[in-house]
């Protein structure tokens, strides 16, 4: 069976562990199993954006050089943060010789890295290397009757260069929507920004973009909202403790990863599940753990 | 939050420049880049005010709260049709500070409740980006 070198990132063993249970279930159901390599280190998180940078580019490299150990030419993350800062480290040496001479200089106590290895999201492999037919035939639940607002934020889409689709007009989590026979829901903000990692000396401005995009989703019929990156589900789930506070009245909207919405249509293992998204979900209860 | 203040080095504004990688004099100011600025409301200058006060090397650019707001989501840099790529300009600038040891954040100033709620990939990101 062929495997995928997955590189989970340090949230996924941390607090976005459902991201990960789900994912790895997901993917051993659709035959295209995630095995993790060898000590992986901390991407980084963002990418260096001075051209002069080339220390904050070694955190990346050196995942590259694990996995050319490992004989692969390809990594595949499902963390958007992770495939963005991967992503666009892998531009900027891959091809770059002069760059990837002083690197590799730099990390004399490490093979040199021979910048070769591309970098993947989850996402586009299951549209491109398994496609939406494979997945719909897999599924054991439709998820007919909910209706599920994709969340792209920004790390998926841009900057161009790197974007998995269209960032103007992406259709990549529609179609997966689709797929699962749940209700793609259109909404104004699903690719504008959750304000990232201001929430933590800017609090108040995540509780506000919270409100915008889970609002707007709201109003566009949506039951769930899902996402890719584990910075933008903290920031959409936990504020809207704050906006209950703010507003008696907030309904609470449930935001997931994308696998685990896969996970419950394919029967398989999707983490632990927001309790109204269970009470919205149009099946009964126990699925989604493997147990339906 | 005590920061020091920016000590005017010779070539700033080629710093800019070179760190960025970007052609300043390529921006017509259409504004898209503003239009499309989901956090233009926090802002003391707008995005496309910021790259003008770069062209006409106003040091009052060197000052603005916008460069720590943004947060690099690149709505900009897809909208901008000169390909100007406005996010790195605002690293730009943040590095020019960062590099002069004049930090934007400080985890000394932080509860430990506040760290405690906060997800890694949040506090690694905002470190990266307002301290050098």
């Amino acid at each position: 069976m062929d495997r995928l070198t997955y590189f989970p990132g340090c949230s996924l063993k941390d607090e976005a562990k459902e991201f990960e249970i789900s994912a790895m279930a997901v993917m051993e159901a659709l035959e295209l199993p995630l095995v993790e390599f060898e000590r992986w280190n901390c991407c980084g998180t963002v990418f260096s954006l001075t051209e002069d940078d080339l220390m904050h580019q070694l955190a990346s490299i050196r995942n590259f050089i694990r996995a050319q150990e490992a004989g692969s030419e390809e990594i595949v993350t499902s963390c958007a943060m992770c495939y963005n800062t991967l992503k666009r480290s892998s531009l900027f040496v891959n091809h770059a010789e002069e760059r990837l001479e002083k690197i590799n200089a730099f990390m004399d106590e490490e093979v040199a890295y021979e910048g070769k290895v591309e970098v993947r999201h989850l996402l586009e492999i299951i549209r491109d290397r398994i496609g939406w037919e494979k997945v719909e035939e897999a599924m054991i639940h439709p998820l007919e009757g909910l209706s599920v607002a994709p969340y792209y934020g920004c790390m998926l889409l841009r900057p161009k260069q790197v974007g998995i689709d269209d960032p103007d007009n992406p259709t990549i989590m529609r179609d997966l929507i689709d797929a699962l026979w749940a209700t793609p829901v259109e909404y104004a903000f699903q690719a504008e920004c959750c304000g990232s990692y201001q929430v933590v000396d800017h609090r108040e401005l995540i509780v506000e973009r919270t409100y915008r995009i889970l609002s707007s989703a709201r109003r566009a019929g949506a039951d769930v909202v899902i996402t890719s990156c584990p910075l933008c589900q903290y920031n959409l789930r936990e504020t809207q403790s704050e906006l209950k506070e703010k507003i008696p009245t907030y309904d609470e909207m449930p935001v997931v990863y994308f696998t685990q919405l896969m996970a419950i249509a394919l029967d398989v293992d999707s983490g632990e599940l927001p309790g109204p998204l269970l009470a919205r979900l149009p099946i009964e209860e126990g699925v989604g753990k493997g147990e339906g | 939050m005590a920061r020091k203040e920016l000590e005017i080095i010779e070539g700033l504004w080629e710093k800019v420049e070179e760190l960025s990688g970007q052609n300043i004099f390529a921006c017509y100011q259409c504004g898209m880049c503003s239009a499309g600025c989901p956090f233009t409301d926090e802002m003391d200058m707008l995005p496309n005010q910021v790259i003008r006060g770069l062209q006409l090397r106003d040091w009052n650019t060197m000052d603005c709260s916008a460069m720590w707001i943004c947060a690099s989501c690149f709505s900009c840099q897809v909208q901008c049709p000169k390909g100007v790529d406005l996010a790195k300009l605002m690293e730009a600038m943040r590095q020019i500070y960062l590099r002069q040891q004049l930090d934007h954040v400080s985890i000394d100033d932080m509860t430990p409740e506040q760290i405690s709620k906060l997800p890694q990939i949040a506090l690694v990101a905002n470190f990266r980006k307002n301290t050098g």
